[in-house]
């Protein structure tokens, strides 16, 4: 399986603190990898620097096949080279209408005049409608996304990331503030996502990340204390020393 | 998930623009009749009802709805609140002025020269009209920027480059350094008020503060009464309102509406799928600009004068009080609020408004009129968010709950609106 991301020897502080200190992350093709960690491990700012909106201070993130460093990039380039990331809050555009926000969010050329004299085609529409039907929103096409309860805005948002078409899925505690039978969907569609590419889900829930059963990565203090399956990872003495306290 | 299938409406994509957007429609009706009707009723081809000067108010104030319509696109739907636009609408107005000015000032040379025993020199000329020109402000030379000031097309050219150049090169500076909300604003202002005290010296060759005079009359047509030039005006600025409506409809309209207002309300996250936001936000400030240009130019033939206190910022924060008076985020209402309020000031500050005797005090309008607009702007802030274009809505009866603030969405298994409406 060939490396998608590969980040090494990252590091970034602010005003003295820092926040990520030489970690080292690889991910495949076609994985899924949950990363946990307590709060203030750094797993905001990760993804941060994955997207672009953080620049480190030192190290190296490189993209795809052919090595492309993601530091150069604008956050607008990193998300059209094929990542795509979820927020920790559901960040809808909440004055459009579902179908506005898929179409929004539809691979397609992004500059500003290629937008202007775009027309929405027959296949553009039909795979919005599949898109919602992933995601039980085909009802609520036409409402405005801001109607939508807490754990709808959460899915729109995880079916704009799959309408990216993104090679990379970060997505930030997806399962906050869900009911059970919720968080059983949003499992299903990252686990279908996860056959067609890379996606990186970051978790407080250890339930949840057992459920969706895959690699483990444990932050600590800015760097990886720990990596493997979740079996693994929660049987090692420094995670349960983290985790548990003292 | 139990989808109750009760709207399987899904969003129909527009397939024409008119059929898409029936107020289009409406709108570009009502101007089409209003300018009939001014038509038929002035002086120029009509009944003269309506005095020339009425005429010329009319034709201005459909210039200040294209500049609304221009700050409504760049602040209602792209959320720059740009305090510079009336600026570039100034900047339009200079330009065609000086096209004015120097044709009909060497009009006036050449037949003055023409009763020497010797035909006049180019030179002549030129020394003569420079003189008549910038003798008020004791210069007798043309300043560089007067290069092209002989010639028609290329201060039309003008018109429409310089306020799109100075909109892309400062945007580009301000929005590529990622200066946003009140700082960007701050900055359009300054921007505003550095053009405006530079304009006022009089060696900015543009006759400092006397400005430019004269523009109602067209050169080379001075037999033509005002009563004709003046509709002949109305029409232009009536066409370019249309023009600029259909303009301003297609591009919110459809997917660039939607990226455009997605930055308005959450900038970073159209960064993360992968739109460039800063060329958009160019786009759209070096646009309107270029809109509120070509209105100045309307709007200062019809004015007869321009001078550097109509590019001082307040012009462009009266701009964002129509506007947001009007309706923000949509084009009618921008159209709305600049007609209403702007030939509301007309006839308060004209002193045609009578005078409020209270026995202890009285209210003189041409005072208090600021005083009632700066009130109606905060009402209609804090009681009618949506401005007078919400009237529409509230005629549809398509009412918004009040939330004070909060998101639109129903809290969690709260009685959804929609179900509990059927």
């Amino acid at each position: 399986m060939s490396t998608l991301l590969e980040v090494s020897g990252v590091s970034v502080s602010f005003d003295g603190f820092k926040a990520i200190n030489n970690l080292t992350f690889q991910i495949g093709e076609a994985e899924m990898r949950a990363v946990i960690g307590p709060n203030g491990a750094g797993k905001t700012t990760f993804m941060d620097i994955v997207t672009g909106k953080t620049r480190p201070d030192e190290g190296r993130v490189l993209w795809g096949e052919k090595s492309q460093s993601l530091l150069s990039m604008s956050e607008s380039q990193i998300a059209q080279a094929g990542v795509g990331r979820k927020f920790q809050r559901p960040t809808v555009f909440e004055d459009q209408t579902v179908a506005e926000n898929l179409m929004l969010a539809l691979k397609k050329k992004r500059s500003p005049f290629a937008v202007l004299n775009f027309r929405a085609s027959r296949a553009d529409r039909e795979r919005v409608e599949e898109l919602a039907g992933e995601i039980g929103l085909v009802a609520a096409l036409g409402r405005k996304a801001g109607e939508l309860s807490h754990g709808q805005k959460q899915w729109l948002e995880i079916g704009m990331l799959l309408a990216q078409g993104p090679r990379l899925l970060l997505v930030d505690e997806p399962a906050a503030g869900m009911t059970p039978a919720e968080r059983e969907l949003t499992t299903e569609i990252l686990v279908e996502a996860a056959k067609t590419r890379a996606v990186v889900v970051v978790e407080h829930d250890m339930e949840f990340v057992r459920r969706l059963d895959c690699k483990v990565t444990v932050l600590h203090e800015g760097s990886v204390l720990a990596e493997g399956s979740i079996d693994h990872v929660t049987s090692n003495e420094a995670v349960i020393e983290v985790y548990l306290g003292r | 998930m139990t989808n109750v299938a009760l709207d399987t409406a899904p969003a129909r994509q527009p397939t024409f623009l008119l059929i898409s957007n029936p107020s289009v429609l409406i709108f570009l009706a009502c101007l089409a009749i209003f300018t009939l009707g001014v038509t038929v009723l002035a002086e120029g081809f009509g009944i003269g009802v309506i005095s020339t000067s009425f005429v010329k108010t009319l034709g201005k104030t459909l210039c200040l709805c294209l500049v609304a319509l221009a700050m409504d696109l760049v602040w209602g739907y792209c959320g720059i609140l740009s305090l510079g636009h009336m600026a570039f609408f100034g900047i339009g107005g200079y330009a065609i002025g000086m096209w004015l000015m120097y044709a009909r000032t060497e009009i006036i040379v050449v037949q003055s020269l023409s009763a020497a025993p010797l035909p006049p020199t180019t030179q002549e000329i030129s020394d003569g009209i420079a003189a008549q020109i910038f003798g008020v402000v004791g210069a007798s030379e043309f300043p560089p920027i007067w290069a092209v000031a002989h010639s028609l097309p290329l201060q039309l050219a003008a018109v429409v480059l310089v306020p799109g150049l100075l909109a892309l090169v400062f945007g580009w500076l301000a929005f590529r350094s990622r200066v946003t909300g009140v700082y960007l604003s701050i900055l359009t202002q300054a921007m505003t008020l550095a053009l405006s005290l530079y304009l006022f010296q009089n060696d900015s060759g543009l006759r400092g503060n006397n400005g430019l005079s004269g523009l109602q009359n067209l050169p080379g047509l001075g037999d033509v009464p005002q009563s004709t030039v003046s509709i002949w005006f109305f029409w232009a600025s009536a066409l370019a309102l249309g023009l600029g409506y259909l303009l301003c409809v297609w591009v919110v309209s459809g997917k660039f509406g939607s990226v455009i207002r997605a930055i308005r309300d959450d900038e970073s996250r159209v960064r993360f799928l992968g739109y460039p936001v800063e060329a958009y936000k160019l786009f759209i400030f070096t646009i309107t600009a270029v809109i509120a240009g070509i209105a100045g130019a309307l709007y200062y033939p019809q004015a007869g004068i321009i001078n550097p206190a109509e590019i001082a910022p307040i012009a462009s924060i009266y701009l964002a009080v129509w506007v947001a008076i009007g309706g923000r985020g949509r084009l009618y209402g921008a159209v709305i609020g600049a007609a209403f309020v702007s030939l509301l000031s007309t006839y308060f500050t004209g002193g045609q408004a009578p005078d409020i005797n209270l026995g202890f005090y009285t209210i003189q309008w041409v005072n208090w009129w600021t005083v009632l607009l700066g009130l109606s702007f905060v009402v209609v802030t804090l009681f009618a968010p949506k401005g007078l274009g919400g009237l529409f809505d509230f005629i549809a009866s398509k009412r918004s709950p009040s939330r004070h603030g909060a998101d639109l969405g129903p809290d969690a298994g709260a009685l959804r609106e929609k179900e509990a409406e059927t």
